[in-house]
């Protein structure tokens, strides 16, 4: 493939993994932590109702995790693209 | 030896620290100056941008704030750790690929505009300056307490030791401080929490502690905290007051203006490859990390142990409430501050700390015999005075105010070098005076810092009324103006010179507009800031959400009828994406 190609795919490659990590970013964030926390709360978690947990503890864990991982995927995406720095 | 003589020999010690830091690192050219040679490691540049982002706000206040705001703090926690996803994923790489010195550089490029490049440093520098002056107050508040100076000299003391780093070691000797202010400030927060937190609940770990059950009881400390604010009219601690959809908002501008400060984003530009940018955000989020959820363990603990130093029997009972003459010592010193204040409305000689709008309860507090409120309590000094409420030893008091002042001036540093930076590189080099030399620039900048600090310095001790209150708009207004050009400058090949700006102004006069009518800040506010009168239930600190999404709309709308970006532009976007 032309060197032309090989950004183009990579390009697509990277925003499939940027929509997918903010897809849970936003999960587990606005999703767990402010739309959905009255339900969860209902479920015990230590002595955390749960809801509360994510919005001030889980999510950012989360985040943590997230960031972690894209900068792992990122740089194999980098190797196998052959487009990284030496 | 004395609180504080061991305050002063450990303050003393952190400065000595930080200035031997600055001569050894010092500055030799504009690329040291602005980008630390573009040499720092991802590790100490996490540690560093950590120090950067966490500000006196965070390290004094935040606590404070959660403590009385309970559920609805939880803007603040994950606003401000989840910008750093939006940072790490759409942000950094491609600021460090593009690989020059500046936001608006990068604006002024990417646009093909010097107009784009000048909106963007008055934005820069209108966030940058009503944050730095909030630090400048963190200063003078530690020292006036622990040190027992006034704030005037504490903050003449500060700027001092800023002066002297920044000005010399420019963004290399402010790199290598703010990883020695880091672990100063880090290890203040965490040694009087696990204490805490010990005492609390008999488990070290802040974070475990916090769904624990407490010391002596069955209960866990979040039911048990409950069960003791609602029993005095508050709400409960686990459910907030705010509307699902200003939650929503503010968490939303919160987390997209973090992304947009330029004083975080230009530490990216320090470290030598794209990958290394990755990385490193990933450190900075885990040195944020242990202080956040820290946070909201000492919030809550903070909030029992007051509330039942001033309650320590049943609610209702005459004597279940603290008598005045018996107040600990940590409440004469505080309220020596002015920050704790009593009021005996109804001359019983007892403190009543309770909720004295809630209606439904009126009536039943009432019946004690209780004529309202009488302790006001400031969120800043939680955090502070956290240790001295929990009896902690004499060091850990001395801990907190060195890391409370590493906090304020770790942030203050890297907000005046983003100013200094923009007024010597954007303005004097980008646009006045393009032929000076690199010598005379450098010049430029360390005078730029100069003035910056001792600008900052006044507005510390001189705040305008508005200071407090623009700060969290800062966030607002990066959100709105910043954060939306950058990402469409690396995401969107289409996106031109017309779009950038018209979306910038947009997202910038519908934002400052919306808050100048409920807040005023130069006149009286238009409307009261009460929901009724928000637009779709959203106050003025989420604003900047529908500001963001208002400066996309008008970007793309604008750029679709007017001329595409000229070749080169293309070609600099299509660089930027690939590492190589």
């Amino acid at each position: 493939m032309s060197r032309q190609g090989d950004v183009r795919a990579y390009w697509r490659a990277n925003l499939r993994l940027v929509g997918l990590c903010l897809a849970v970013w936003f999960l587990f964030s606005f999703g767990f932590g402010i739309l959905l926390v009255e339900p969860l709360n209902r479920i015990q978690f230590g002595g955390f109702k749960l809801g509360f947990w994510f919005a001030q503890q889980g999510s950012i864990y989360i985040f943590l995790l997230l960031v972690v991982t894209y900068a792992w995927a990122m740089a194999r995406l980098d190797r196998r693209y052959g487009v990284e720095e030496d | 030896m004395s609180l504080q003589a061991l305050t002063y020999l450990v303050v003393g010690a952190s400065f000595a620290l930080y200035i031997g830091i600055a001569i050894w690192s010092k500055a030799q050219n504009t690329g040291d100056f602005y980008v630390a040679g573009k040499g720092v490691h991802p590790i100490a540049n996490g540690m560093a941008t950590a120090a950067d982002w966490m500000s006196a706000a965070s390290f004094l206040s935040m606590a404070g704030l959660i403590a009385f705001l309970g559920y609805d703090g939880s803007v603040y926690l994950m606003g401000w750790t989840g910008g750093y996803v939006l940072l790490a994923l759409l942000l950094a790489p491609y600021l460090r690929k593009f690989g020059k010195y500046t936001i608006p550089e990068f604006i002024g490029e990417r646009y093909y505009s010097n107009t784009a490049r000048i909106v963007a440093v008055i934005c820069l520098i209108f966030i940058s300056f009503t944050y730095v002056a909030g630090q400048m107050r963190g200063v003078g508040i530690v020292f006036s307490r622990f040190l027992n100076v006034d704030i005037g000299t504490g903050l003449t003391v500060g700027m001092t030791i800023v002066f002297f780093y920044a000005v010399l070691g420019g963004m290399k000797g402010i790199t290598y401080t703010q990883v020695a202010q880091y672990c100063v400030l880090i290890f203040a927060y965490t040694v009087p929490a696990v204490f805490i937190s010990l005492q609390v609940t008999g488990i070290a770990v802040p974070q475990i502690a916090f769904g624990s059950e407490i010391s002596g009881g069955s209960t866990y400390l979040l039911e048990k905290l409950d069960q003791v604010v609602t029993d005095l009219g508050f709400a409960a601690y686990t459910s907030g007051t705010k509307s699902r959809i200003d939650v929503f908002c503010i968490t939303a501008a919160l987390m997209a203006g973090t992304a947009g400060l330029p004083h975080v984003l230009v530490r990216f530009f320090t470290v030598p490859k794209v990958r290394d940018a990755r990385a490193s955000a990933g450190w900075a989020l885990l040195f944020i990390a242990i202080l956040y959820t820290t946070a909201p363990a000492v919030a809550s603990m903070a909030r029992l142990n007051l509330t039942q130093t001033i309650q320590p029997g049943p609610v209702g009972a005459a004597t279940g409430n603290l008598a005045y003459d018996e107040r600990p010592q940590w409440f004469r010193n505080w309220e020596a501050t002015g920050l704790l204040r009593f009021e005996d409305r109804n001359g019983d000689g007892r403190i009543q700390y309770y909720d004295d709008s809630n209606d439904d309860r009126r009536v039943q507090f009432e019946g004690y015999g209780w004529k309202g409120n009488e302790l006001e309590v400031d969120n800043d000094i939680i955090v502070l005075a956290n240790p001295e409420i929990a009896n902690l030893p004499d060091w850990v008091i001395a801990l907190v105010a060195a890391g409370g002042i590493a906090a304020a001036l770790s942030t203050a540093a890297g907000l005046l070098l983003v100013i200094s930076a923009a007024i010597s590189h954007d303005i004097l080099k980008g646009v006045l005076m393009p032929h000076i030399s690199e010598r005379r620039e450098l010049l430029a900048g360390r005078i730029a810092a100069g003035v910056a600090i001792v600008v900052a310095g006044y507005l510390g001790y001189n705040p305008p009324g508005f200071v407090a209150q623009v700060v969290a708009f800062a966030f607002g207004l990066a959100a709105a103006s910043l954060f939306p050009v950058i990402l469409l400058g690396i995401f969107s090949v289409r996106m031109n010179k017309e779009g950038a700006i018209a979306g910038m102004l947009a997202g910038l006069i519908f934002t400052l507009g919306y808050i100048l009518t409920f807040k005023g800040v130069f006149f009286p506010p238009l409307l009261d800031n009460t929901p009724d009168h928000w637009l779709f239930g959203i106050s003025p600190e989420g604003i900047g959400f529908v500001g963001m999404l208002l400066n996309f709309g008008v970007a793309f709308s604008v750029s679709r009828v007017t001329a595409p970006p000229p070749v080169e532009v293309t070609q600099l976007v299509e660089r930027i994406r690939v590492p190589r």
